[in-house]
C-alpha cells in the first residue's frame, strides 16, 4: 500500500471539519485565485500543473492534469509547462554551482 | 478520406450493446452499496423529485443510427453497420406532429441524419411547417464523404436549416483520436464550405453552432471560455467562423460507458458527476422541455433515454398516437446517467443549461 491514496483527493474538503474557519478561508482563497483575472483560468491551470510537478504532489498532478484537459489544453502544452518547471528547478540547482566555484576559487584559487 | 476508428458495440456483439446491461451497471456497484447516492435520491434531497416536464419547446427526431463515422464515445453506438433507419411512413407521422406542435424547435439527429434516403424529402416538408428553429445535427464529414453530399451546405441554406456540428477540439490530434483519422481535415473542409455559402458569419442568419464534448474521462470546461479558444484557433489557423459553441458532458452510456469501464475510469467519472451535481441545472435539464422520437417512432424523454430504451412513462408512447397535452402529464424517467446533465453548468443538446 502506498502512502498516497488517489481517493484521498476527494476528501480534501474534509480538512475544514477540524478547523472550520481556516479551512473555509483557505478554500475561499483557493477558489478566488483560480478565477479568470489578469490571467485566464486556462493559463492559471497550466501554471498550477507546472508547480504541481516541481512540488511533486501526486494529488495536484492528478487534479491539474484533469483540469487542463477540461480547459482544452493539449498534451504538448502540458509537457512544455512541465519543462518550464523542470528548467527552473534544475536551474536552481545549477546556479548554486557559482557558490561552489566561488568557494573553490577562495580555497584553492 | 476519413478512416473508421472502431466498430459499434452492436457489430462487436458487446454485452454493452444491450440497454438492460447498461442500466444494470448504472444501478449496481457504487450506487447499490450506498457509496454514491442515486439520481432519484439526489434530486429528492433538493426537492426536485419526481422530475416533471415544463412547456414543450424542442421536438428531437432521430432519423436513424447509420453513420459514416464510428466515434469513440458515441452515445448512439452509431456506425455504418447500423441499419435502424426511419421509414417514410414514420416520417409522415412525424410531419403530422411537426405541423401541429407547440414546440418552437425541431431538432433532427442520427447517426448521420443525411444518410437516411428520405432525409431531403423530409426536410423539404418539415421546413414548410414554419417552425422557428429547424436544427440538423450534421457531423460535418458527411458533407465531404461522397459527391452526392457536397451540395448539402446549399441545401441547408435553401431550407434555412440551423446547422449544429460536432467538433471535439481545434487541433487535429485530439479530434482524430476521438472521431477517426482524417476527421479533422474533412471537418475543416466542410466548415469552409458552410462559411462559403454564408453559414456562421457574424451577421448571418444562417446559424452554425459547434458542439464540443470532452475526448476522455473528464468534464467539459466553461462553455464561454472554450468558445473563445475555439473561435480564436479556428479563425487564426483556417479562417473559419461559427456562432456558438455548445459544451456537452459525455453521459456514461453506450460506447462512452464501454470506454470508462475498459480504461478503469468508471468510478472516478461517476464521482466527478455526482460531486459536480448542481440543483439549478436540474431545473433546466433538456428532458423538461424536449420529446425525443426514435427512428421507429417511439417517444422518449431525451436522446439518452432513447438509447437506454427507457420510453416515456405515459400511455402515449408512439408518434402515431402523439398528443402533446397528454404527454406533458408524465414523470420523467431517470437513472444514474442523468447525473451527466446536472453536473457543473449542466449539459443538454443546446450546451450548458445554467
Amino acid at each position: 500500500m502506498s502512502y498516497y491514496d488517489p481517493k484521498d483527493l476527494r476528501k480534501f474538503g474534509d480538512i475544514t471539519e477540524w478547523s472550520e474557519e481556516l479551512g473555509t478561508k483557505y478554500f475561499d482563497y483557493y477558489g478566488k485565485v483560480f478565477e479568470d483575472g489578469a490571467l485566464t483560468a486556462r493559463e492559471k491551470s497550466l501554471i498550477a500543473l507546472a508547480v504541481s510537478h516541481t512540488e511533486q504532489c501526486p494529488y495536484c498532478i492528478d487534479a491539474y492534469t484533469k483540469d487542463s484537459l477540461q480547459r482544452g489544453v493539449t498534451k504538448e502544452e502540458m509537457m512544455e509547462a512541465i519543462h518550464v518547471g523542470a528548467a527552473i528547478r534544475s536551474g536552481a540547482t545549477l546556479v548554486h554551482g557559482v557558490m561552489m566555484m566561488n568557494k573553490v576559487n577562495k580555497l584553492d584559487g | 478520406m476519413t478512416k473508421i476508428k472502431t466498430q459499434s458495440l452492436h457489430k462487436r456483439h458487446s454485452e454493452l450493446a444491450q440497454a438492460n446491461r447498461q442500466l444494470e451497471i448504472l444501478s449496481n456497484g457504487i450506487f447499490r452499496d450506498g457509496e454514491l447516492p442515486t439520481f432519484a435520491e439526489k434530486i429528492t434531497e433538493t426537492g426536485q423529485f419526481p422530475l416533471r416536464p415544463k412547456k414543450l419547446e424542442v421536438l428531437q427526431i432521430n432519423v436513424g443510427y447509420m453513420c459514416n463515422q464510428v466515434c469513440e464515445h458515441c452515445h448512439v453506438d452509431a456506425g455504418p453497420d447500423r441499419k435502424e433507419i426511419m421509414t417514410w411512413e414514420t416520417m409522415e407521422q412525424c410531419l403530422e406532429v411537426i405541423r401541429n406542435t407547440g414546440a418552437h424547435t425541431l431538432d433532427l439527429t442520427g447517426g448521420a441524419p443525411e444518410m437516411n434516403p428520405n432525409f431531403r424529402r423530409f426536410v423539404d416538408e418539415a421546413s414548410k411547417a414554419g417552425i422557428q428553429d429547424f436544427i440538423v445535427r450534421s457531423n460535418l464529414t458527411i458533407i465531404r464523404a461522397n459527391k452526392k453530399y457536397h451540395d448539402l451546405p446549399r441545401f441547408f441554406k435553401e431550407h434555412n436549416v440551423h446547422v449544429v456540428s460536432s467538433m471535439p477540439h481545434w487541433t487535429k490530434g485530439k479530434t482524430d483520436k476521438q472521431r477517426g483519422d482524417g476527421v479533422f481535415d474533412a471537418s475543416i473542409e466542410a466548415l469552409k464550405m458552410l462559411n462559403d455559402v454564408g453559414y456562421g458569419l457574424p451577421d448571418s442568419d444562417l446559424r452554425l453552432d459547434l458542439v464540443y464534448n470532452p475526448s476522455g474521462a473528464f468534464l467539459p470546461g466553461d462553455q464561454a471560455s472554450m468558445e473563445k479558444d475555439f473561435k480564436k484557433a479556428l479563425m487564426e489557423d483556417f479562417g473559419i467562423q461559427f456562432h456558438n459553441l455548445f459544451a456537452i458532458t459525455n453521459l456514461p452510456i453506450s460506447r462512452f460507458l464501454d470506454y470508462l469501464i475498459a480504461s478503469d475510469n468508471y468510478e472516478d467519472y461517476m464521482y466527478q458527476l455526482v460531486d459536480a451535481y448542481n440543483p439549478s441545472a436540474v431545473a433546466n435539464v433538456m428532458c423538461t422541455n424536449t420529446i425525443s422520437v426514435s427512428w421507429d417512432g417511439w417517444l422518449y424523454d431525451c436522446d439518452f433515454n432513447q438509447m437506454l430504451e427507457l420510453k416515456v412513462d405515459n400511455k402515449i408512447q408512439h408518434i402515431k398516437d402523439y398528443n402533446e397535452s397528454l404527454l406533458n402529464n408524465r414523470n420523467i424517467v431517470i437513472s444514474q446517467h442523468c447525473f451527466g446533465c446536472t453536473a457543473g453548468a449542466g449539459s443538454s443538446c443546446q450546451g450548458s443549461v445554467t
